[in-house]
């Protein structure tokens, strides 16, 4: 956009605050809470604790000083939300899911993928990729409604940034521990159909807006299947909390007694997420690229990062539910448990998201109406069938509650 | 709700579609082909016999041999002369080749409309090694303008009979994993079964021409009915099904480049020894009179009807090319299919945009 005028130059500083305002909860503010605290001591007033500004001023003396400061930081809320799992350890995760994506799927069609970003197998292509949206103009339809169209991206961050609260990473790294937690999970995810039916409909274009009511229908209906298989762990565990669900798992996964709702619950997940074969809402051939068609520079990639981190939350999701969470092997010093836990969780949720990600090279895209067959004809019955199944094990007593 | 599906939308060529849909459901497609109409009838009027050739290969790049063979035949056919036998033979070699890879093209797009990408990258990349073998005899990879009145431009060189041995046998079992991944692939089956079917009545009513022909059940191919060149010496079948759907045009391509493989083996051990092109002067003027020939392309029947008037540039010229003829019937085999079947049903029938607006 070339500034001539006053006006312009005005936009393009708006433009640039707005940016920042988008990246700091991704950015800045982790860097905030991990740099500045060994260099500021007006920050030491917001810690609570026994850390008084004195002992920041030290730290700006003394690096070794600042250490027990981070601690107490890495203690609170707000670290919890904005860096560690919550959005910026997502969004590493997601940018990190992109790249293996495209990268796995290129071994399996005999191509090389992003190569030349980076020293090492394009590494850094994830970066180059935001840069270029971030240079690219953002183009709003004419007729579009204005207000909803630029709130989309942003309504899907923050859904899918929701449902991290509750996935918990370890018994310590949770957001919020609530008694209700597969509750609120599925809460969230209704609103998914609805930010892409607005998404359709805020676009004021055609197949943006076929998208959108496919991808209503597509949710709508396998969320019920969705639900229902995961009734089959809630009434094995006895408890809607997801970290009581785990603390149930520590013997044996979920998975091996309750398979069949595993399998249930994976595939109506990839249709949730819209992924092959399920990608209905955005098929190439008939839809352009569905609901997300009008997007375009940095919108895009608001949008295309928010499914992603939702790509991880639902994984994180199976991985509670079904492969026992952070529990794993020792695989560290005894005084580094919490780190296990996490690279446990962590590796089982990118094992899930891999598996999902295999589809993509192998299967065809389904049909809306074969599709929605399966979900409403197959899928849940076998939900139900499952419950029964998860009644039988609780009456043998095979897990212990 | 009306559509405009194209001309820029991953899903169209360079054509358009006006397709009113119910719901999911299709009521009522109009095809609005002429996006890429270059005149090449007209062009052919102001040009020579010559400076004919390599402008007519241009509507269908990916099948160049296909689309010249009709027109070397004809103008052959004017001047009384033909091609010495290992041209004779050197001209299948291209034409299945370019069959091949066509077919090859044929399947890839059809993955990527069905939403496979691998099957997308499969054959665009497998197509690659049939690329190389043409371009041994062509000399360029696809517009070769190999083909001239009275032979082949050059001769297929000592080492191409082993090259093309070894890419045989390669594909040959390529062939088997597309099948096993693609073909065999119950979520294809799914949404190619029984979608789009083109009754054999129908078929023959509307004219259809090509794979699509015979996968409505007609077995009809120009180089078993009316063999030209050698086509009467060598053996092949001609794959037909029944059912006319989508999935019975994929098989028939499918089949296709198995029998084009064995052509090609076959003329490699018949092919005699000898020159390969005929003496005729530079400036053809072939004497007034009328010519027609007809060859099958990848698309299907391929004709060219040349009128000369004895001068240096043909009179008329008059191309007949698949794909149009194959237009017609989009806008039968669409109505009432879901719009998730456009892409497919349009695909099945190969049509080519730019080789049907000429």
């Amino acid at each position: 956009m070339p500034i001539e005028n006053f006006e312009d130059f005005i936009k393009r500083v708006l433009e640039i605050v707005f940016w920042v305002l988008v990246f700091s909860p991704l950015v800045i503010f982790p860097l905030i809470f991990i740099v500045l605290p060994s260099m500021m001591g007006l920050i030491g007033i917001m810690i609570p604790g026994p850390i008084g500004v004195n002992d920041i001023l030290a730290a700006l003396a003394d690096p070794l000083k600042s250490i027990p400061i981070m601690t107490e930081f890495m203690k609170t809320d707000f670290f919890k939300i904005a860096v560690f799992p919550g959005f910026t350890w997502a969004a590493l995760i997601a940018t990190g899911a992109i790249l293996i994506e495209r990268k796995l799927l290129a071994k399996m069609q005999l191509r090389v993928g992003p190569l030349y970003a980076g020293k090492f197998e394009g590494v850094l292509q994830p970066i180059a990729d935001l840069l270029k949206l971030i240079a690219k103009e953002i183009i709003i339809p004419r007729r579009a409604d204005k207000l909803a169209f630029w709130c989309i991206p942003f309504a899907a961050m923050a859904v899918g940034g929701a449902l991290l609260a509750i996935v918990p990473v370890s018994k310590q790294w949770v957001v919020t521990n609530l008694d209700v937690g597969l509750v609120v999970a599925f809460a969230i995810m209704s609103f998914f159909p609805i930010i892409a039916l607005v998404a359709g409909w805020a676009s004021n274009s055609k197949y943006p807006f076929l998208g959108g009511l496919r991808a209503l229908h597509q949710m709508v209906s396998y969320e019920i299947p969705l639900l229902l298989s995961a009734l089959g762990v809630a009434v094995l565990a006895g408890s809607l909390n997801l970290v009581k669900i785990v603390e149930t798992q520590s013997s044996i996964p979920f998975l091996l007694v309750q398979p069949l709702g595993a399998i249930v619950f994976f595939i109506a997940l990839m249709a949730e997420l819209e992924r092959i074969p399920f990608d209905l809402p955005e098929a190439e051939p008939e839809l352009v690229a569905g609901w997300m068609t009008e997007m375009s520079g940095m919108l895009f990639g608001v949008t295309q990062l928010a499914v992603y981190v939702k790509f991880y939350a639902l994984a994180g999701l199976f991985t509670t539910l079904y492969l026992g969470g952070w529990y794993g092997p020792q695989i560290l010093p005894p005084e580094m448990a919490e780190a296990n836990a996490v690279i446990w969780f962590t590796v089982k949720t990118l094992a899930v998201m891999v598996l999902m990600m295999v589809p993509r090279g192998t299967m065809t895209r389904i049909r809306i109406d074969l599709m929605l067959k399966a979900g409403w004809g197959r899928l849940l019955f076998l939900a139900f069938v499952n419950i029964f199944i998860a009644i039988v094990v609780v009456q043998l007593g095979i897990v212990p509650r | 709700m009306t559509l405009s599906v194209g001309p820029q939308h991953p899903g169209s060529g360079h054509f358009r579609l006006i397709i009113t849909v119910d719901g999911d459901i299709i009521v009522k497609a109009e095809p609005d082909p002429g996006y890429v109409h270059r005149g090449e009838e007209k062009m052919a009027e102001v040009r020579n016999y010559i400076q004919n050739i390599p402008h007519i290969e241009r509507p269908s790049i990916i099948d160049a041999s296909g689309i010249l063979y009709p027109y070397v035949l004809a103008v052959e056919d004017l001047l009384g002369k033909s091609a010495p036998e290992r041209a004779q033979y050197i001209r299948m070699i291209m034409a299945e080749l370019n069959r091949i890879t066509s077919h090859l093209y044929f399947l890839s797009i059809f993955g990527i409309f069905l939403g496979h990408s691998t099957m997308f990258m499969w054959p665009m990349g497998d197509r690659e090694v049939f690329i190389d073998l043409s371009q041994m005899i062509g000399g360029t990879r696809i517009t070769f303008s190999h083909f001239v009145p009275g032979g082949v431009r050059s001769d297929a060189p000592d080492s191409f009979a082993d090259k093309a041995e070894k890419t045989c046998d390669y594909f040959e079992g390529r062939l088997k994993e597309y099948e096993r991944i693609f073909v065999n692939n119950p979520l294809c089956h799914q949404r190619t079964v029984g979608v789009g079917v083109l009754t054999k009545e129908d078929a023959i009513k509307l004219g259809v021409v090509g794979p699509s022909l015979r996968a409505s059940g007609v077995k009809s191919d120009t180089r078993r009915d009316e063999p030209y060149d050698a086509y009467d010496k060598v053996d092949f079948e001609v794959p037909v099904y029944s059912e006319g759907d989508s999935y019975a045009r994929l098989r028939v391509h499918f089949d296709e480049m198995r029998q084009s493989m064995s052509i090609i083996r076959q003329c490699i051990k018949q092919m005699p020894k000898g020159p390969v092109k005929q003496k005729l002067p530079p400036q053809l003027r072939p004497p007034a009179g009328e010519a027609y020939a007809r060859t099958e392309a990848a698309r299907g029947a391929m004709a060219y009807y040349i009128v000369s008037d004895g001068g240096n540039y043909p009179y008329r010229l008059k191309m007949n090319v698949a794909s149009f003829r194959n237009l017609i019937a989009i806008p039968y085999l669409l109505k009432g299919v879901h719009l998730a079947d456009m892409p497919t049903v349009y695909w099945g029938l190969d049509y080519w945009p730019v080789e049907a607006d000429k």
